[in-house]
């Protein structure tokens, strides 16, 4: 029997909630025993081959491709996760949420500092991602069906909720492992 | 003693003195009542209804109502727990409660309610209000993001401190905590040795250079819940 698969992505987020996936250390080899990855930055494929277990997602939705992915996730995944702060509440990025977005683009464009841009003109390129009005948590944009917290969750409250949802077992975190920060 | 009397919790017998609520008596005998806005020390004020019980199947804040020999009270329900979980989320998504880069994570009671009861996410849609900060003051700021109008700033200035340097203003979701002052706190009388600036339950109302001292494992919640130390009986020594 084929092994079950597990996608991952980041979308508004740092990276920071799968590297503390990879701090799992040694028991990802374990983990590969159990699963196979399919699209995700750990092994960088890109388009999604199969039907996957178990869906991980990093970061909230700040951009139009950050929707788009997060649809494609839950149309491929049976069960889908919001991993971390900014999946579930936007975290860092929201930070932005109560700054209009011109005032945003403004300041990081035109305004800011450090800025340099002598055209003065905000990048508005087809190719770019339209960003959002503002950050949206993974679960006001498609169905989320658990939600790990932290920033980043811990190491182990992943790997218990992975081999818990993998192995058919209720997801029973204990205490010190929810945290949100 | 004729001051002393019984009632139950939960089917269980607790005693209490006269003129006790049912929040201290329950605290005095190792049983607790999930609370947010109650401060030992400060007159309780009943705003967050977090401890909320039925008392013989009436719905009353534990902190405001006073104990009575022989009535019934519950506490461990899941309705009342229901109701409460559906509290704590409300105040997540009506605040701006960036946890992570927080002074008061660890330490916070709101936070410490969420995690005590198991919650991974609020169950509401966040509301991303706009409101202020005030970092004026060379020793206290203030964060409204965080505030959760619980009042016991206000108390503690005016009854404790007797400076009256907070109160709210505005009403429902434009209601602050608003200071004694022209413009800011830097202008009001505030120390941070006022009991005012100790009393906050989440991160609003904070001493500045004291944050992050504590490391990450050691914090007043990490490893156990709140109302822990009232449930194996040591707060009860006091
Ligand atoms: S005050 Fe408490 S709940 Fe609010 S952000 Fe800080 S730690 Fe989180
Ligand atoms: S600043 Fe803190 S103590 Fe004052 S009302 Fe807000 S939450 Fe309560």
């Amino acid at each position: 029997m084929s092994k079950p698969k597990v996608a991952t992505t980041s979308l508004a987020g740092c990276f920071g909630c799968h590297m503390s996936l990879l701090d799992i250390d040694d028991r990802i080899l374990k983990l590969i025993e159990l699963v196979d990855f399919d699209k995700s930055p750990i092994n960088d494929i890109k388009k999604f081959t199969g039907r996957c277990a178990v869906g991980l997602v990093e970061g909230g939705c700040a951009n139009e491709h950050n929707v788009h992915v997060l649809q494609d996730f839950r149309r491929n995944c049976e069960i889908l996760i919001s991993v971390g702060d900014c999946a579930i509440m936007g975290g860092i990025p929201a930070v932005r949420n109560g700054i209009p977005l011109k005032e945003c683009l403004d300041e990081a464009y035109i305004n800011g500092p450090t800025v340099y841009n002598p055209s003065g003109q905000i990048p508005n390129d087809p190719e770019l991602p339209l960003i959002l009005d503002r950050v949206y948590p993974c679960h006001e944009v498609v169905k989320i069906d658990y939600h790990l917290p932290g920033c980043p969750p811990p190491a182990d409250m992943l790997w218990e909720a992975l081999v818990a949802l993998l192995t058919d077992k209720p997801l029973d975190l204990p205490y010190e492992l929810i945290k949100y920060d | 003693m004729s001051d002393t009397f019984t009632f139950t919790i939960d089917g269980v017998e607790v005693t209490a003195t006269k003129g006790q609520t049912i929040i201290e008596a329950a605290d005095q005998s190792g049983v607790y009542i999930p609370r947010l806005c109650y401060c030992e020390g400060l007159k309780p004020y009943g705003g967050c209804r977090i401890c909320t019980v039925l008392i013989n199947g009436r719905p009353q804040a534990a902190c405001t109502q006073p104990a009575a020999p022989g009535i019934e009270v519950t506490n461990e329900s899941a309705e009342l727990n229901k109701h409460r979980r559906a509290l704590i989320d409300m105040h997540f998504v009506e605040g701006n409660h960036f946890c992570m880069f927080c002074e008061k994570s660890g330490d916070c009671e709101l936070q410490a309610l969420a995690y005590r009861f198991g919650i991974t996410a609020p169950q509401y849609p966040y509301m991303f209000p706009k409101r202020d900060i005030d970092a004026t003051h060379p020793d206290i700021f203030i964060d409204r993001n965080r505030c959760v109008m619980c009042g016991r700033c206000v108390q503690a200035s005016r009854d404790v401190d007797g400076k009256n340097v907070f109160q709210f203003v505005g009403r429902g979701s434009d209601k602050r905590v608003a200071v004694n002052s022209e413009a800011n706190l830097a202008d009001t009388d505030m120390a941070a040795s006022d009991k005012a600036a100790e009393v906050c339950p989440v991160g609003a109302l904070l001493r500045k250079r004291v944050g992050f001292a504590k490391p990450i494992g050691k914090r007043d919640y990490d490893n156990t819940p709140i109302g822990s130390d009232i449930e194996s009986g040591k707060s009860a020594a006091q």
